[in-house]
């Protein structure tokens, strides 16, 4: 009954998001065709001057750039179908191929650190809600304020001057050392490089779980059945153990999810102090060099990042309500 | 009567309006900086090879940069421009909200049609859509202005829809509805007056973010250009010579922003939780 | 049954010992709450202002008022969870000793428990049977709890359930269940009887009674006089914050009528009393009361009444009248 529930939210959500992305792409696509930037130019870059006048009509040709935009647009969506999202002009090299390996590197970055957030910032939520007023919480409160005020690159500099610079504890900078071969880069290497870029992401994500939870436990305090808790003589780490944790538990990792639009705009500005080669990185350079296939690739992309932050952080809500109304117990 | 336990709340509701004049009174000494920063004449951040890599000191107080500038002028014109791009594309993002809010309130099309609008714009990373928005106005300060006034009214025009929505079935609208008074009549007097210490709440949230967006996509180099001294420029900038130890070309001007950041962001919520005592 | 019957058997020495002997005993209790009001200024109310009850052993006490006039609070006070922002004030002697802030700590749910006036108080993640488990110390908690369950008349697969799948009926059969479960002497009991029918109001009398009988104290705070009057050995009339009246049900049913003025009112309200509509309110707790708090209201009021305040001051066998002419 509940997975039947459950399965029909998903598929509601996931048409929803079909028309959605439909609309992204639309727009996305528009957004690009009005921009000066000359597709034929940008493709062939410095080698402009060299190429003769017939190639590069055929690369015109190949681009569909002479044709009506519609008719653009519907070759471009009739290959983006297809799966291809075409050729990378940065990297000379199929979209698509780029994302998943790019997306490994900014998936374990994101990974970490949305897990370090997460324990953190629902640990000092849960802190500072059952310590309200106290010295802890407006410590708590302050952190998270000040910290919503900071840019991420600042903080990624700042780390990369003290932990890198100062103590040398982590390299510069990049995914793995320089000039190691891939197979020869251990584990240890690469946690060293993802560390940093961990961290910014992390110090900055706990501030929204944090505020959350606090908030979310001085209302479960305030309920009548913590009075109660409370008349029965449960108190302080007993009364969270019992009541509190799982009155809290589920929504908090449900905000969480859906702050994947935040994790991945803050990945973006990490990455780019660390060099650290992911999606990120990938999109600045796509940008900074008009290389439009990898830009609309990873837009897309991130729309459907976010979509499935969004879908998760639903489906945990809606399977608390469910197993409510049925009446079975977490 | 003595009192042992005064909740924490009890004070800071007490002390609410002191809190404001305070914040009121660093903000506009704050401001005083800021829009000093625009008489800052090009003598005062020219280049001066005799006085450059130098840290902080009296005669400098934030240092001067590889070129000899002097880092305490260059950030204060640099809160200068952040300040007047987030002013400006705050104002217009509002603006949008405002009007977005006024149509989803007027009949269900409209209103599914923005709830459509708020969906898409939220189902791309922020940053990714200034990025593209910037990348497709050729960046500079438009791309940096249209993309934030595009990006940010979502939360504004949800919190407005909701009050609009509410204001229609009061009593005093319906009476003026019976009466026969236009649409435009009813905006302006009843539904503007009333949410506009909403509007105003929620221009002031609005500029932090906006700022903070600013640094952001200049400091990822699709906004302002490196001539003008923002403090995203002067943040990238400074990533060069973090090698040679010159870790104040990142610290001051960082810590300015956050201060000003900070201030709005403390500013807006005193304020918002004047108008909505919970 | 009231404590003379229970201890018949005894001398009357021994009588009289159990009998000054109390459970639970509260004077002169206030309580204060601080709140920011209208334009940041700092309001006091005086929500409890000069409360009194005494209870023995196996005995009920009725702590009688009009809703809303911060009976909850009474309860919150004796228990120690009282809200952050308040201050108490008086004396609260549990079995003769003081109970300060630390004993109420120790004594909650071990020897003083709380039935709560809402169905809410159970936790709604938490399945019904492991909430009644906490009062448990034994092994095979889940047997003792089914067992329990059996007694107040639900069904041992209520265990399994949790708290929104369960009527309202069930739920306070749940509280019922957890003072059994419990070793405690003192059970205060708010407002048990909200929202019941007829049906299941006598049913949950029954068993408070029942649990009395078994040698606990019970403190019921209810706006209905009518079920006090069925079960409780004594009746304590709250009005404006104070104990107006310490009664003995068997006095009251014998005279037809209560001493105060304010308790009579109360009386004559009931149905078979002829329905006489109560014409007062409550005052404010935030307003100074000088004189009787009841007196703008009362019949027999005079001038005395307007500038002097009554203390509340034994008429016979321990019962208590807050009025210079009863």
């Amino acid at each position: 009954m509940l997975a039947f529930h459950i399965g029909k939210f998903i598929l509601k959500r996931t048409l929803k998001f079909v028309t959605l992305l439909f609309a992204v792409v639309v727009l996305t696509f528009m957004l690009v065709s009005l921009s000066p930037v000359d597709p034929i130019q940008s493709y062939l870059g410095a080698e402009m001057m060299v190429v003769s006048e017939e190639q590069k009509e055929e690369i015109a040709e190949y681009y569909g750039v002479n044709q009506p935009k519609l008719q653009q647009f519907f070759k471009w969506l009739k290959m983006f179908l297809q799966g291809d999202l075409g050729t990378s002009l940065v990297y000379r090299q199929d979209v698509l191929s780029i994302i998943q390996e790019k997306f490994v590197a900014s998936f374990a970055l994101m990974a970490l650190s949305w897990s370090m957030a997460g324990i953190l910032g629902y640990a000092l939520g849960v802190i500072a809600g059952m310590n309200k007023g106290t010295f802890a919480d407006r410590a708590i409160k302050l952190y998270c304020f000040v910290l919503a005020s900071t840019p991420t690159f600042w903080i990624a500099i700042l780390l990369l001057i003290v932990f890198s610079l100062w103590l040398g504890l982590f390299p510069i900078g990049l995914g793995t050392p320089i000039g190691v071969v891939s197979e020869q880069v251990t584990w240890l290497d690469r946690l060293k490089h993802i560390l940093l870029p961990a961290a910014t992401l992390s110090v900055i994500g706990v501030s929204n779980i944090t505020l959350h939870t606090r908030q979310k436990v001085i209302d479960v305090l305030d309920s009548e059945f913590i009075r109660f808790a409370r008349a029965k003589g449960e108190e302080g780490f007993t009364l969270f153990k019992r009541h509190v944790f799982r009155n809290t538990l589920f929504p908090a990792i449900s905000v969480h999810f859906a702050s994947f639009g935040e994790l991945f705009g803050g990945a973006i500005l990490a990455e780019q102090v660390f060099s650290y080669p992911g999606l990120g990185l990938a999109i600045v350079q796509a940008g900074l060099n008009s290389d439009v296939p990898l830009m609309m690739g990873i837009v897309v992309f991130s729309t459907f990042f976010v979509f499935i932050g969004n879908l998760l952080a639903d489906v945990l809500y809606t399977m608390i309500d469910l197993r409510m109304k049925n009446g079975e117990a977490i | 009567m003595k009192y042992h336990s005064i909740s924490f709340g009890t004070r800071m509701a007490i002390s609410r309006k002191g809190l404001l004049l305070k914040l009121l009174g660093l903000l506009s000494l704050f401001l005083i900086f800021v829009i000093g920063g625009s008489f800052i004449g090009e003598e005062q951040i020219e280049a001066n090879m005799s006085q450059k890599n130098l840290g902080p000191s009296i005669r400098h107080l934030f240092g001067t940069d590889w070129l000899g500038r002097d880092m305490f002028f260059r950030t204060l014109s640099g809160l200068h421009l952040s300040f007047r791009v987030g002013l400006f594309s705050a104002a217009i993002s509002t603006l949008i909200a405002l009007i977005l809010s006024l149509l989803s309130s007027y009949n269900k099309y409209f209103d599914a049609m923005v709830t459509i609008l708020i969906d898409l714009l939220l189902s791309i990373p922020h940053l990714v859509t200034l990025i593209l928005i910037a990348f497709v106005l050729g960046g500079g300060v438009k791309g940096v202005v249209v993309g934030i006034a595009l990006t940010h009214w979502p939360s504004l025009t949800r919190v407005l829809r909701a009050e609009l929505m509410q204001m229609k079935t009061a009593e005093y609208v319906q009476i003026s509805k019976k009466l026969g008074k236009s649409r435009i009549w009813m905006v302006r007097n009843h539904f503007l007056p009333q949410i506009l210490p909403q509007l105003l709440v929620g221009f002031i949230l609005l500029f932090p973010h906006a700022i903070l967006h600013e640094s952001a996509i200049t400091f990822l180099g699709f906004g302002l250009s490196p001539e003008q001294p923002a403090i995203g420029i002067i943040l990238a900038e400074s990533m060069k010579y973090l090698t040679a130890g010159m870790w104040w070309l990142v610290l001051f001007p960082g810590l300015s922003l956050i201060l000003m950041v900070a201030m709005f962001e403390a500013m807006g919520n005193n304020f918002r939780k004047m108008f909505n005592p919970q | 049954m009231n404590i003379v019957y229970k201890f018949r058997d005894e001398t009357n020495e021994e009588i009289e010992k159990i009998k000054s002997n109390f459970l639970l005993e509260v004077n002169h209790l206030s309580l204060t709450i601080e709140r920011v009001g209208k334009g940041s200024d700092v309001e006091h109310l005086h929500v409890i202002r000069d409360f009194h009850l005494n209870i023995h052993q196996g005995e009920v006490v009725a702590i009688v008022g009009a809703s809303g006039s911060g009976k909850s609070l009474l309860a919150d006070a004796i228990l120690g969870i009282h809200p952050k922002n308040s201050l108490i004030e008086g004396n609260i002697k549990y079995e003769n000793q003081p109970l300060t802030e630390k004993r109420k700590k120790r004594l909650r749910g071990n020897d003083i428990l709380l039935i709560p006036q809402m169905t809410n108080a159970l936790d709604p993640l938490m399945k019904a049977g492991k909430q009644v488990e906490s009062f448990i110390k034994q092994k095979n908690k889940q047997k003792i709890v089914k067992d329990i369950f059996q007694k107040v008349g639900l069904d041992p697969a209520v265990y399994h359930q949790i708290p929104s799948t369960l009527s309202g009926g069930m739920i306070r059969r749940i509280f019922i269940a957890m003072a059994l479960a419990s070793k405690v002497k003192l059970i205060i009991a708010d407002e048990p009887t909200n929202g019941l029918d007829a049906e299941a109001l006598d049913e949950l009398l029954f068993q408070l009674k029942m649990l009395a009988n078994d040698n606990r104290g019970i403190v019921m705070i209810t706006h209905d006089l009518e079920a006090a009057m069925k079960i409780a050995d004594k009746i304590a009339v709250f009005y404006a914050g104070e104990t107006v009246e310490i009664a003995d049900r068997k006095n009251v049913r014998k005279a037809g009528k209560f001493r105060h003025p304010y308790s009579r009112a109360l009386w004559n309200a009931l149905p078979q009393n002829g329905f006489v509509p109560i014409e007062c309110s409550q005052p404010s707790p935030a307003e100074e009361i000088i004189g009787c708090s009841f007196a703008s209201y009362c019949p027999e009021a005079t001038k005395r009444c307007g500038t002097e305040k009554p203390e509340l001051r034994e008429v016979e066998n321990g019962e208590m009248v807050r009025c210079f002419y009863a």
